[in-house]
């Protein structure tokens, strides 16, 4: 089989769910739900995040992001943004869990609310709860090798580090850790939160995660569903990067052209 | 159940009055929510789906009426 038809079969499997695209994107900050599901189209993405909310009870029939992006086509990931301790994810996730029946969810418990850097504690206290009870939590964590394994052993399916702060767009921070979680974890490796161009994105990819979940960098780019494409080819030229192999890096130039023959 | 029949409750932080012998299903039609598009928590305990048409609405409960929304 040659490298392309190798990368158009190039799928990947968490808690035995199998998806063809390795990009997750967000639904919240876009303009509007019209706005926002032409995006989903254009990113390719098979999973998107949701939060779960109050209903407007003065205001029912408000439209439903359900009737923009339909849940039969397109996998809800179900999230706990907003939650600051394990009770208040564990008690979102389950109220997530009776509203779709989904048992794949986004567990992030946050620090503090001007970092939104994750409480890793309560995170793997939450894992290890979600695990026993059922769940398939997929975590976002730090960028931490150890923190990583710890997560896996309390029953995450997947790991998500951080590759800056959320909504920041600032781009993968540490390399160096990002590839030691990829390198040492048991299941997949998904870079959440930090991207903000599609060279961030295609980064993750080199580094052999399995795959990029965003939100912001499409949401608040001038033209979203162009940045939805954008985003799409990065994360498909990244892992084809990471499947091809790069050249070694030298220290100095090495001529393409032969040097025998020379006029 | 107060004086003139009727139980008072809070859904989702705002309270309501409904006529005594309302069941959750009939309170969610009554907030106008289709009950395929939401959970329900009364009193902090989750209330299965399939029941909502046999658990009845009492004085003082509280509920919580969630769905999905764009989030990242």
């Amino acid at each position: 089989m040659n490298l392309q038809n190798s990368v158009s079969a190039d799928t990947w499997t968490v808690a035995g769910r199998t998806f063809s695209s390795r990009l997750i994107v967000g639904t919240g900050k876009y303009k509007d739900f019209e706005q926002n599901a032409a995006a989903v189209e254009a990113s390719g993405a098979e999973i998107v995040t949701v939060a779960v909310r109050r209903v407007n009870i003065s205001d029912p029939k408000q439209p439903m992001l359900m009737d923009f992006i339909d849940p039969k086509k397109i996998t809800y990931l179900p999230n706990t943004a907003g939650c600051f301790n394990a009770e208040e994810a564990i008690r979102t996730l389950r109220l997530a869990r009776e509203a779709g029946g989904w048992d794949l969810v986004k567990l992030e418990v946050l620090g503090e609310a001007k970092t939104l850097y994750p409480d890793m504690r309560e995170t793997l206290r939450a894992t290890e709860t979600l695990a026993k009870e059922g769940f398939q939590p997929m975590v976002y964590c730090v960028d931490d090798p150890i923190a990583a394994k710890q997560l896996e052993e309390a029953g995450a399916v997947a790991i998500m580090p951080l590759g800056a702060p959320i909504g920041s767009g600032l781009g993968i921070q540490n390399l160096v850790t990002i590839r030691l979680i990829v390198e040492g974890a048991g299941v997949p490796v998904l870079v959440d939160a930090g991207v903000g161009t599609a060279s961030d994105a295609a980064v993750a990819m080199e580094l052999g995660c399995d795959g990029v979940l965003m939100n912001t960098a499409i949401a608040e780019a001038k033209d979203p569903i162009g940045m939805a494409r954008a985003m799409k080819l990065a994360v498909e030229s990244g892992r084809l990067a990471y499947l091809s192999g790069r050249m070694a890096k030298r220290r100095y130039a090495d001529p393409s052209s032969p040097l025998a023959g020379l006029i | 159940m107060s004086l003139d029949g009727t139980a008072g409750v809070m859904i989702n932080g705002e309270h309501r009055r409904v006529p005594a012998g309302t069941s959750l299903a009939q309170l969610i039609a009554e907030v106008g929510l289709d009950p395929h598009r939401v959970a329900v928590e009364r009193n902090l305990e989750i209330v299965p789906r399939s029941t909502f048409g046999t658990v009845m609405v009492e004085d003082g409960d509280a509920y919580e009426i969630v769905h999905f929304v764009g989030g990242g």
